[in-house]
């Protein structure tokens, strides 16, 4: 019986958790580090346990610290969640023997899909269809192309030790293996330093097409549908959805069959997901199994009406399932995209910074949003850059496809870089409409689905400067905002003039792109409060904005998405210039791994101060010009803020 | 609750007429304002800019609040005075917002004739200031002159009102507790560097600002001593070293900020307090007016239409109806504000000068500002009415006008003449704001009255000397007399000479007004003591 639970997790996926923990009854216990002190998943449990630290491996890896917190709190069973500790088969075996319950499978089912050859051999064994390949020790030219003779062209090499697209090659024909082979094996020899090959089908067209399975302590094993995940960026899942396109019933129990057949080959307790490739003629092949619940679950519980977690919690009793395979529903269409903290324009490096503005879109019929953030919260460097999922169910795809696009059109954020537009464009894409569905999808429409970024145009100019203008009056006014001053001609009369046109000059500043004064009439223009609309007509033709103010800030609406548009602050702008004079400042969140310089030292102009890791990468601090380093206010290791002070220099006369 | 209603047919020839006529004076207008408004002209403007420098319009415009309505005075100024061009006099005053605060912003235009001191340019700059004294304004200067004129130096030194009053002003009204802020942003010599000196909070851009009492040349004619005027006076001088500035800037915009930030900390509160209310639009439109004002300034029309276009909701609560029917007095509300309205509806009589008279006491009494709309030809005349004792009623009401503590404000929508002026809250009567409409005039008669009179004085000089007067020598006499009056009393002759603080296009009055109500009552509403009414 478990009445306490403990989330060995952060951000959405904690907070999913809890939400169904708390519907049955179960007292929540969240851990969490230093820097989640104030994070979603902490103020909504029962109760909360500091990890320390930031990092991953100094706070939610920490398996010793994780299994003392569940004591402390009289936590029964712990949920992993996914990513972390989810397949960490040591942590599962440390909980059982520390008589705690583990919500996931037992250790040696983690183990056991744990190393990817081996569970490819164990899928073989149980008779689940691999893709055709030739995986020996042999690795003389012949026996490749004996093997690509057997398995048919096209085919792919790959380094058996690879991985990241290295020592991976595309053969078309028998004429070039000798070529593609060699070239392969001199990679993977520089990269890995290993040049051993394998060599498989080159699958044409694959869709990602997992299937949910769920099995009990009882020997009972059900598949809940599959999911369509094959938009995908670098193996990377993008959108998701249930049931897969075009699935005909008798593939769909061909693959749950096998899939459930897969689990019960390892014994497999708790929620799992089978990952298979799909080709063009609706053959399957198995690539892993997902020990774990996966980040697209609520697609499966949207079209079966079933609370995975739930499920999951029942199991870890002892419980049977509760359905049959004949009892599981399959009902209308679902889509999940995941909303990411990431610089689309720049190779998609993950974002970070405080959420200015987060506003989710309203709940309705269908809609669910699962987040672990709110306003004002910080995404930071340290974790997955998910900030929320977004779902929508529709009695056809289509319907779920146009409520997903609304509901990303009343998501609002602003403060940190998204992947909102980019998941917008997919949605909104012909080829995703007609369900042309592959993995080769976001390369393929890269063109459409990633143009360049627009620059700010002067109409975004002349339209920031009218809502500034109409919608902030006395917007950076210090003094009390009484009755008295917040109506009244001074305020309502926007830049009236004695006998001349309502104009004025404003210098806005959106980011790092500033537009010194302008001439604006606001002639013909209005803001509505109530609405927070600005109605714009030129040419006899109105047109329509959304603005937000929040904190000070205007928001305007531009070319689907939130820009943030600020009064140009000569003041901070002329500090700002000053301080660079002297110091230098971390640009960004991060730790801080190597100091390169000590206090006195004479540096030449580029010289390398100090090294940063934030994002899973590494800055260097330069000197901007030469000069003598007076003061260093950061260690090794150290976590730093952006903006703070790391060095002071004097410039060389 | 009385709604005024309106008899206007748009449909009638008259209403035509009328719209035409006006639409002519109000576009005149209009451009002529748009012409002060380059100031210097392009290529002046260009070579300020050319140093860095933001334009004198520019920096209004940074310094106020983003949107902020900017009430300007003295546009006109020094209009066709000086047998040269020089546009608002070469200096830029109004009110406008700053950090939520309505201020005196008074920049000079260093675009027009180098920025310096032309008599008007001192009468406008003394101007802004009493306005800013009378209604508790901060005082932001943005300086940017060579000072005086030193041709015209006898009209800008010596005298009381003179040069030297600007910085009486400014120590008096920093004594007040009206706060006195300088911006230096070019030269500031002699005088002039009095501005920041005597301001209480000084701010300077480097490189571009100078303050010293003598320049370079009159230094080395003085001493022999060879000094650059940044080193003689410049930012890094007077921030650093001298103290006689407090803020150092390092271009425009950067000083236009710290002077926002001055006013952000002054703790600064509206004193006035009245029961306002939340504004309503009028039922009529505003430039329905151009059709009500006759175009023949002879015809009469009835104001209550004029009411009904400036006031909440066209309400206008009557005071005394039907007596002295010839002033109309009622209680209104303008952009939210209460205001008790006189305006004239015909001739001065014995009754209507003694319900004015008592309306003003009540306004008084209550704390409520006054408006006057004024088309005034005079007080009647006639034995009947001297012996009536036309003069003691209108004593009565030009004594209430003149110690009436309450705000004033005074538009003149029509004629204002001879000692109807000063019943109606004239120049004299030391109104917060005086505006004229593009029809009025002003003058202490008529021409035709002037004319006639001087018609008449000719006559009796010729039958006297047994001479004969003809209609030809009528005629030659007449015409100068009414040329001259139509010159002297054109609102632009007026406006140029600062007798009024602008000329406005009727159908902006309403905003006008509320604006300079709502400025008006940074200033506390003090009780009025009244003289001896004669009765």
């Amino acid at each position: 019986m478990i009445n306490t639970l403990l989330i060995a997790n952060r951000g959405e996926i904690a907070c999913r958790v809890m939400r169904t923990a708390r519907e049955m009854g179960i007292t929540t216990v969240a851990v969490h580090s230093d820097v989640d002190r104030q994070a979603q998943h902490v103020l909504q449990a029962d109760i909360a346990i500091g990890l320390g630290g930031a990092k991953p491996a100094d706070s939610y890896l920490l398996v010793d610290k994780i299994l003392a917190a569940a004591h402390a709190s009289g936590a029964q069973a712990i949920h992993p969640g996914y990513g972390f500790l989810s397949e960490n088969a040591g942590f599962a075996r440390a909980c059982e023997e520390q008589g705690l319950i583990f919500v996931g499978p037992p250790a040696s089912a983690i183990d056991a899909m744990g190393s990817k050859s081996a569970a490819k051999a164990l899928m073989e064994k149980a008779g689940v269809p691999l893709v055709p390949g030739y995986h020996g020790d042999e690795q003389d030219l012949q026996t490749f192309i004996t093997a690509a003779e057997r398995i048919g062209y096209p085919v792919l090499l790959k380094a058996t030790a690879g991985g990241g697209g290295k020592g991976m090659k595309v053969v078309e024909r028998e004429a070039d293996m000798a070529e593609a082979l060699a070239s392969a094996q001199r990679e993977a020899q520089s990269s890995f330093g290993d040049a051993r090959m394998l060599v498989e089908k080159y699958v044409l067209q694959p869709r990602h097409v997992e299937i949910q399975v769920f099995a009990d302590q009882h020997g009972n094993g059900v598949y809940l549908n599959e999911r369509d995940c094959s938009i995908q960026r670098r193996h990377q899942k993008v959108v998701e959805e249930a049931p897969a396109p075009g699935l005909s019933s008798e593939l769909r129990k061909a693959m749950g069959d096998a899939a459930v057949k897969a689990a019960q080959a390892i014994g497999y307790v708790g929620a799992g997901t089978v990952e298979f490739l799909l080709d063009a003629r609706g053959e399957f092949f198995f690539m892993e199994m997902n020990t774990r619940l996966q980040v697209e679950h609520p697609v499966t519980e949207a079209i079966t009406g079933q609370d995975l977690v739930a499920w999951q919690l029942r199991v870890a009793q002892g419980e049977k399932l509760p359905l049959t395979q004949e009892q599981v529903p399959l009902m209308g269409h679902a889509i999940e995209v995941r909303l990411y903290a990431e610089d689309t324009d720049n190779d998609f490096l993950p974002a970070s910074g405080t959420l200015q503005l987060y506003r989710e879109p309203p709940a309705g019929k269908g809609r669910r949003v699962d987040s672990g953030v709110t306003e004002g919260d910080v995404v930071s460097p340290f974790y997955d850059p998910m900030i929320a999922k977004l779902i929508a169910w529709g009695e056809t795809r289509e319907e779920a496809r146009l409520s997903l696009l609304a509901m990303l059109r009343e998501t609002v954020v602003a403060g940190v870089q998204t992947n909102l537009k980019f998941l917008t464009r997919i949605l909104a894409h012909p080829a995703f409409a007609q369900a042309e569905l592959d993995t080769g999808f976001i390369p393929r429409h890269a063109e459409q689905l990633l143009p360049a970024p627009e620059a700010l145009n002067e109409q975004f100019w002349r339209t920031a400067a009218k809502a500034w203008l109409l919608a902030m009056p006395g917007a950076s006014s210090v003094t009390s905002k009484s009755a008295a001053r917040a109506s009244g001609p001074w305020t309502d009369l926007t830049s009236w003039r004695a006998g001349l046109p309502a104009q004025s000059r404003l210098h806005l500043r959106c980011g790092e792109l500033d537009q010194p004064f302008a001439a604006v009439d606001v002639t013909g223009c209005s803001y509505c409060p109530a609405t927070q609309t600005l109605l714009i007509t030129e040419a006899q033709q109105t047109r329509r904005y959304r603005l937000l103010i929040s904190d000070g800030a205007l928001y305007l609406h531009w070319h689907n998405s939130w820009q943030r548009i600020d009064r140009f602050d000569p003041i901070a702008e002329v500090d700002h210039s000053h301080q660079h004079a002297g110091g230098l400042q971390a640009p960004m969140n991060g730790s801080v791994v190597r100091v390169m310089v000590e206090p006195g030292q004479q540096v030449e102009a580029g010289a390398v101060l100090l090294v940063l890791e934030a994002m899973k990468m590494e800055h260097s601090i330069r000197a901007a010009e030469a000069g003598t380093v007076k003061a260093i206010f950061c260690a090794e290791g150290e976590l730093i803020a952006e903006g703070t002070l790391l060095v002071e220099m004097e410039e060389a006369q | 609750m009385s709604i005024l209603n309106s008899q206007i047919n748009r449909n009638a020839p008259d209403y035509a007429v009328n719209c035409s006529a006006m639409q002519t004076l109000v576009t005149d207008l209009r451009e002529l304002l748009a012409r002060v408004a380059e100031g210097g002209g392009a290529k002046a403007q260009e070579r300020h800019l050319s140093r860095g420098k933001l334009l004198p319009r520019q920096r209004i415009d940074a310094l106020l609040d983003p949107g902020s309505p900017f009430l300007e005075i003295g546009q006109l100024t020094a209009h066709e005075v000086y047998g040269e061009d020089v546009p608002a006099a070469g200096l830029i005053a109004g009110i406008g917002r700053v950090e939520g605060v309505e201020c005196m912003i008074v920049a000079n235009d260093a675009t027009v004739k180098g920025g310096s001191y032309y008599p008007l340019t001192v009468k406008k700059h003394l101007r802004a200031q009493t306005i800013a004294q009378q209604n508790r304004l901060p005082c932001i200067y943005l300086v940017d002159s060579g000072g005086a004129n030193l041709p015209r130096q006898d009209e800008v030194f010596p005298d009381r009102e003179h040069f030297g009053r600007i910085f009486f002003n400014q120590a008096n009204m920093s004594a007040q507790g009206i706060p006195q802020i300088a911006v230096v942003m070019g030269s500031c010599t002699a005088g002039g560097a009095y501005v920041p000196a005597m301001a209480d909070e000084a701010i300077m851009v480097r490189n571009q600002a100078t303050i010293f009492l003598a320049g370079p040349p009159l230094v080395k004619a003085a001493t022999g001593e060879v000094v650059s005027a940044e080193d003689l006076g410049g930012a890094d001088v007077h921030c650093k070293t001298s103290g006689v500035a407090d803020h150092y800037a390092e271009n425009d915009e950067h000083a236009l900020a710290i002077a926002r930030r001055c006013i952000a900390n002054l703790n600064w509160r509206k004193q006035g307090e009245l029961n306002s209310r939340a504004p309503i639009n009028p039922r009529y439109a505003s430039d329905e007016l151009y059709g009500i004002i006759p175009a023949d300034a002879k015809q009469p029309f009835d104001v209550r239409e004029v009411v009904a276009r400036l006031v909440d909701d066209s309400q206008f609560d009557e005071f005394k109806a039907l007596y002295g029917t010839t002033l109309v007095c009622g209680f209104a509300h303008l952009h939210g504000h209460p205001v008790a309205i006189l305006a004239n509806n015909g001739i001065l009589f014995a009754e209507s000068a003694q319900k004015g008279a008592h309306f003003i006491e009540l306004a008084c009494q209550r704390g409520i500002p006054l408006l006057f709309l004024q088309n005034i030809t005079g007080f009647m005349v006639g034995q009947k009415y001297e012996a009536g004792g036309i003069a003691k009623h209108g004593a009565k009401l030009v004594t209430a006008v003149a110690c009436a503590q309450v705000p004033k404000f005074t538009v003149i929508i029509g004629g204002s003449f001879g000692a109807g002026n000063y019943g109606m809250c004239g120049r004299a009567y030391d109104p917060r704001f005086l505006w004229m409409w593009p029809n009025a005039r002003i003058s202490v008669m008529g021409g035709e009255q002037a004319a006639g009179v001087l018609v008449q004085v000719k006559h009796e000089q010729a039958e006297r000397a047994g001479e004969t007067f003809s209609a030809e020598q009528e005629q030659t006499l007449r015409k100068p007399i009414l040329e001259q009056y139509e010159r002297q009393g054109h609102p632009y002759y007026s406006s140029a000479r600062l007798w009024d603080d602008g000329v406005i296009d009727p159908a902006q009055t309403r905003d006008v007004l509320g604006l300079a109500i709502s400025a008006a009552l940074n200033a506390p509403i003090v009780p009025t003591r009244f003289g001896v009414f004669r009765m």
